[in-house]
């Protein structure tokens, strides 16, 4: 009797495990209040998880910088088309630094450049001029997301080719199924929204297109908001996204006894909503024109280009690389150099990853 | 003596199996002869069978496995057939509704035809079970409490499906059937409708809901309490009190001042669990038909607190001009 007591316990504890528990993390978990007492305003932390995010998080060394002076890059090389306001130092202090940021070790500066470095012959030249541009761009005209701290190469790249957390339109089954019910674009379990049953493709429609986010009514009583629940499932899986990417609760951006109402939430909620702006930009004016600029294996099952998401800065951290400024050691990314900015003038260094996690943004 | 105090029931009295009160005239007839199960009388009694199945019962089972295999299959050969995949996916496999853009249609099987059909048989399964218990409560001359308790049940189950999605124009609004996307949809519902946890009907169902679970764990554990000194004979106990019942009472009275009593006590049950159900169910029928945004309407009227701003002040960025 007592093998069986054993046995049935014992099953029925190994299920609990496998079902109750399989989404769990191992402790410890820490709570950071971050809102008025009492209202759950808090984020959710295992100093554990973070030591290992931090570890994957950490700044490349600086590479030295170039003297001011020297004759302009565009009039010693070229073909120099964006970077024409760089020297000749700091032209090449770019190129070492795509080198190391992106470039495949094997193939160096092959990767991008024949024997003749002027030619655009290799489309991986053409994909990082347009790159430079779009980090030029977002330094200098998103501000409202990237602050002072800005972007480089290396936020995205970190050492890859490809970015690590790049999406690609994902049409789900096809729609000839005969006579089996279609899934309407959900019930998989999708890392991208944090294997969740909701629609596994949010990106598409909220950070290619522009469909509205906005589900829930601003009057108590129905006025003619006829968003469905369907919908609602399709912006809930977008926040699963953000949410992911970014490592924090819901509660890093909004009260949640009220999703909508501005008011009550974190001004880390306007710093979201640019980035949304931010991607949507990046993707449509930067990105998918790069269609017919790649090669076949570099596109997606529809053929589209490698498209941005949060998690593509962000990795997993609240602020890309803990918010330690990396792009105010490189003036010649911040935009024309005739507009950067003093090196100087850029966010202070970061304090210890957590520290800042509620801090000003 | 008996112990009663143990999670086992340890009192099996051994007896030849009862086959219950004769039956009224009717085609269908008692199946077995009864048999006895030690294991299963440490939870309940030990006798299994004879069983009545009846035309409703059996026409309940066909349709609950008609619509059991249509949301089976369904997801079944959406993994493709793989039988592995079934198992590993099945917690987020779903059969979906038809889109919202359909409205009221019938749409074809694939666009959420089959969502119906399974819906109707699911519904004509429940309500066909239902007719079953009333019969059968009928026909042992019983009263018909448990029927009206699961027509409870089924009423939620009813708006959440049918009601309010006819109500609101669109079979889209409705449930999927799945493991996780019921899950994830009730979420989706109370988000889009500006937090269900301030629809006041809400509320109550969630008063009633973890009520019936208190009031469960002080009956069960009045009861088997005062079992040594005969207070599981609560029938007998209601009309004719006993030490048991005194105590019991003297007990509750002692702790929180008041008692219920041996007949009352199950009437209480009833009721929070009949209302669990009840008022939640015209808190899900209210909501988007006659309220868009609980939270709002809570502050409307001054049930949702305020709290003091904490952070700077925060201005929808879509209001600012100059904005992308």
């Amino acid at each position: 009797m007592n093998t069986m007591r054993c046995l049935v316990f014992g099953s029925l504890g190994a299920a609990s495990a496998l079902f109750g528990l399989a989404g769990c993390e191992r402790p410890p978990v820490e709570t950071l209040q971050g809102g008025y007492r009492g209202l759950a305003m808090e984020q959710v932390i295992n100093p554990r998880l973070d030591a290992l995010k931090a570890a994957k998080n950490r700044l490349p060394a600086v590479i030295a910088p170039a003297p001011a002076d020297g004759p302009a890059a565009a009039s010693v090389y070229q073909n120099v088309q964006v970077l024409k306001d760089l020297n000749v130092a700091q032209f090449t202090r770019v190129m070492l630094a795509m080198t190391q940021w992106v470039a495949p070790p094997d193939q160096s500066c092959n990767y991008c450049h024949g024997s003749n470095m002027a030619t655009d012959d290799r489309y991986t030249k053409v994909v990082s001029r347009r790159m430079l541009q779009m980090v030029r761009h977002i330094n200098s005209d998103w501000k409202s997301h990237v602050a002072n701290t800005g972007v480089t190469c290396y936020t995205c790249h970190r050492g890859n080719a490809v970015p690590q957390n790049v999406w690609f339109t994902n049409p789900g089954e096809s729609s000839d199924t005969g006579l089996i019910a279609g899934n309407a674009g959900q019930n998989k379990p999708s890392p991208g929204v944090g294997l969740t049953s909701l629609p596994y493709d949010p990106f598409t429609r909220f950070l290619l297109g522009d469909a509205n986010i906005r589900i829930i009514s601003n009057d108590a009583l129905p006025s003619g908001n006829r968003s469905s629940i369907k919908q609602a499932e399709g912006t809930y899986a977008l926040m699963l996204h953000m949410s992911q990417s970014l490592g924090v609760n819901c509660t890093y951006c909004h009260n949640s006894r009220s999703f909508a109402v501005w008011d009550a939430s974190t001004p880390k909620r306007t710093t979201a909503w640019y980035g949304i702006r931010l991607t949507r930009d990046l993707n449509t004016n930067y990105l998918a024109p790069l269609k017919s600029t790649f090669p076949e294996h570099r596109l997606g099952i529809l053929g589209d280009t490698a498209k941005v998401n949060c998690a593509t800065c962000h990795q997993g951290v609240f602020k890309p690389l803990y918010g330690e400024s990396m792009a105010k050691d490189y003036p010649e990314l911040q935009g024309e150099m005739h507009h950067a900015e003093a090196p100087g003038s850029a966010a202070p260094a970061a304090s210890p990853p957590t520290a800042s996690l509620l801090g000003p943004r | 003596m008996a112990e009663y105090q143990n999670i086992f029931t340890r009192v099996q009295v051994h007896a030849p199996a009862y086959p219950g009160v004769a039956l009224p005239r009717g085609p269908w007839g008692r199946q077995g002869k009864g048999s006895f199960s030690h294991l299963l009388g440490r939870f309940g009694d030990a006798q299994i069978g004879p069983i009545y199945l009846g035309t409703t019962g059996l026409l309940s089972l066909i349709c609950g496995f008609v619509a059991f295999e249509i949301i089976g299959l369904n997801m079944f050969a959406s993994v493709h057939w793989n039988p592995l995949q079934f198992i590993r996916q099945l917690p987020w496999l779903a059969l979906e509704p038809p889109a919202p853009s359909n409205g009221l249609h019938f749409p074809r099987l694939q666009d959420g035809g089959w969502w119906l059909m399974a819906g109707f048989f699911l519904t004509s399964s429940v309500l066909l079970w239902w007719l079953r218990m009333y019969r059968r409560a009928r026909a042992l001359g019983m009263g018909t409490h448990v029927a009206w308790a699961f027509l409870s049940a089924i009423w939620l189950m009813l708006v959440l499906g049918i009601i309010r999605p006819v109500l609101m124009g669109s079979f889209g609004e409705a449930v999927p059937f799945g493991i996780f996307p019921h899950l994830d949809w009730t979420a989706a519902f109370s988000i889009r409708y500006g937090n269900l946890f301030y629809n006041p009907f809400h509320c109550l169902s969630i008063a009633f809901l973890y009520g019936s679970t208190l009031l469960f764990a002080m009956h069960g554990g009045t009861i088997l309490a005062v079992s040594r000194l005969g207070g599981d004979r609560e029938l007998e106990q209601i009309v004719d009190r006993g030490t048991a019942a005194e105590r019991a009472a003297l007990f509750w009275r002692w702790t929180m001042g008041f008692n219920a009593t041996m007949e009352s006590i199950h009437r209480w049950a009833w009721w929070f669990a009949v209302l669990c159900p009840l008022v939640g169910g015209i808190g899900i029928l209210l909501t988007g038909t006659v309220v868009d945004n609980w939270y709002l309407w809570a502050v409307k009227h001054h049930v949702a607190p305020m709290y003091p701003h904490v952070f700077p002040p925060v201005v929808d960025p879509a209001t600012l001009t100059g904005t992308p």
